[in-house]
């Protein structure tokens, strides 16, 4: 592999890389010029689909065809709301590239937003990052000053603003649809789709609904061009047709038991052992990995023998996984009980399960009731079972609920039951020496606290 | 109309209505008077909701609807001058999370989401941060603690800190 040169994370370590004169001396700003005298907004739409970018968010969806999909010469307003509600346990790339090269990101919302005639792009920002906050107001109020952001831009009659909305503290914001509804002041329950945001979004208008890491990858395409983005990664596979490949560089999110947790920028495709041994310094402790999360909780887990998967938006699935996430890896050391991951995943999920949904909100709080029984050395081998069946009937795949929460909080259960099987069955029969077998109701613990 | 608001003040007023210029319905600055209203008491009482929602043309119980969802906004009485959310998420669950927030709760004589007698801190358990390379982290206010032990962060948490934002 030849050597590679992080981009996206260009600005990390450079003094005042986050104010606009250090990102205009190192490119910045000069491709949106470019293409605001010289080029069409449906030219920055071939661009971005000829690059095969997908979104980084989580989904993986080809950014430029989701473009395609708002409606044509609509009279506007058109939308663009930038999902900055980064909340996937294990990811914090956002926050990294808010924090110190804000600009990167707002050059790439103004392209974006040129692109999908967009006239107000909406920054919808977790509560937890005040320091990113503080940081992208202030490169907003600078990118104002200097004329990229207001009426008639550069003279083009294109005129954009950016807004910077606070969430409070909710996982299921980061859902589209959810983000949407919390951004015009409801509760964030997602919405049945169709319609989709791009024909009926924001304020029921036409809505564009990009991840931070996506806008951050735009600008940079617009800089160093399509072939550039094109040579980076895993190119689809030529046999199967629906493959759209895996280009360009991703900021992975490595930490749990590494010596050096941290984000990483590699080409899409590097393999977890190669993270956990190239930037991470190796399991911690000079310890074995058990597992890995692949992408964020919600992906499931790997075991140690498939840590060779390559961490494209196709690697993961083949070994059980849901996918690539938001490439977020969590290592898991030898040492680690997956009776008590298991257990803070379901604790996790039955915490943001927003309610809306039967097989969700019930499902999500009474694993975590079974996992809280297992724990507490009152498990039975039919408990595993139980999860299972949970794990295999809630979620958008299943068809029994409406957004895609409940799938991440079944892979985890499905992966830690299907791969670390005999791991519970050990744990169950050691700790409950006298109740294991029993196939009876048994009532749940009392859970000190579970939303 | 409220012959006399007790809780927003003129400048708050007027901050939402720089706000409600940014969207196409008023009800879309519900998020933001929350957040300003908890900014300035740390807790959003009854009152306030009945007052944002005059001030956004809502009824009081849509305001509530929205705020009750969030689990994030005390209401009936205010978190502490310091609110320190403990992650408790996997990441920081492997490097001693959960043990942070315990020994800081036993430590304090709280439990978790409580406040100390004294109003000084609120603990509430956090679900990820987005810090994970620090883990296990702590945002206290505006102020993201880093790679905490129990010690450190007991002592961190004694120390006077600027509101939240």
């Amino acid at each position: 592999m030849p050597a590679f040169k992080p981009v996206l994370l260009e600005a990390v370590g450079v003094p005042n890389g986050h104010l606009l004169a250090s990102y205009k001396s190192r490119g910045g700003y000069a491709p949106l010029e470019r293409v605001l005298a010289e080029k069409q907004p449906v030219d920055v739409v071939d661009m971005v689909k000829a690059s095969g970018l997908r979104g980084r968010g989580g989904a993986g969806f080809s950014t430029g065809l989701k473009w395609t999909f708002l409606p044509k010469d609509h009279p506007g307003p058109i939308y663009l709301c930038v999902n900055a509600d980064e909340s996937e346990p294990g990811t914090f790339n956002n926050r990294i590239l808010m924090e110190d090269d804000p600009h990167q990101v707002i050059e790439g919302i103004i392209l974006s937003s040129f692109a999908t005639r967009a006239c107000t792009a909406y920054i919808y920002l977790r509560y937890e990052y005040p320091r990113s906050w503080h940081r992208l107001q202030a490169a907003i109020d600078e990118a104002y000053a200097a004329g990229y952001l207001g009426k008639n831009i550069r003279g083009t009659g294109f005129s954009l603003d950016i807004y910077l909305h606070r969430g409070a503290a909710a996982y299921i914001c980061g859902e589209e649809t959810g983000l949407i509804e919390s951004l015009e002041g409801k509760r964030a329950w997602p919405r049945i789709k169709p319609p989709f945001p791009a024909i009926e979004g924001l304020f029921r208008k036409p809505t564009v609904v990009n991840n931070i890491e996506t806008m951050a990858c735009v600008a940079q395409i617009a800089r160093r061009g399509v072939e550039w983005f094109k040579s980076i990664g895993v190119p689809a596979d030529p046999n199967n047709p629906r493959d759209p490949g895996s280009y360009g560089p991703k900021l992975y999110c490595l930490s749990g038991h590494v010596e050096k947790p941290g984000c990483y920028e590699a080409p899409l495709g590097i393999t977890a052992r190669q993270l956990i041994d190239e930037f991470g310094g190796g399991v911690w402790k000079g310890r074995k990995a058990k597992a890995v999360i692949p992408g964020g909780i919600s992906m499931g887990l790997m075991t140690e023998s498939e840590l060779d998967t390559p961490l494209d938006f196709a690697g993961p699935g083949k070994v059980g996984c849901l996918g690539l996430g938001t490439a977020a890896v969590v290592v898991i050391d030898d040492q680690t009980s997956i009776v008590d991951v298991l257990h803070n995943s379901c604790r996790f999920f039955a915490h943001e399960s927003c309610g809306q949904c039967t097989p969700c909100r019930e499902g999500t709080s009474w694993s975590l009731r079974m996992l809280e029984r297992i724990k507490a050395g009152k498990g039975r081998l039919k408990d595993l079972d139980l999860l299972a069946e949970i794990g295999s009937t809630m979620g958008m795949m299943p068809g029994s609920t409406i957004c895609g929460l409940a799938d991440g909080a079944a892979w985890p259960i499905k992966n830690a039951i299907n791969k670390f099987r005999s791991e519970f069955e050990d744990h169950i029969k050691r700790t409950n020496p006298t109740g294991w077998m029993v196939t009876e109701p048994v009532p749940a613990l009392q859970i000190v606290e579970a939303h | 109309m409220i012959a006399q608001r007790k809780i927003l003040t003129d400048e708050m007023i007027a901050q939402i209505e720089t706000l409600a210029s940014r969207y196409p319905t008023r009800q879309a600055v519900t998020l933001p008077a929350l957040h300003m209203v908890h900014a300035a008491l740390r807790q959003v009482p009854l009152e306030a909701v009945v007052e944002i929602a005059e001030v956004l043309g809502l009824a009081p119980a849509e305001v509530q609807d929205t705020l009750s969802f969030y689990q994030f906004f005390h209401q009936d009485k205010p978190h502490g001058e310091v609110r320190a959310f403990v992650c408790r998420s996997i990441s920081c669950a492997l490097r001693g999370g959960d043990e942070l927030l315990e020994h800081l709760c036993h430590k304090n004589g709280v439990k978790p989401y409580g406040t100390t007698a004294d109003g000084a801190l609120t603990i509430e358990p956090a679900e990820c941060l987005g810090a994970c390379d620090f883990a296990p982290c702590i945002l206290a206010n505006d102020d993201l603690l880093t790679n905490m032990t129990p010690e450190a962060a007991e002592a961190e948490l004694k120390k006077p800190r600027g509101r939240a934002t």
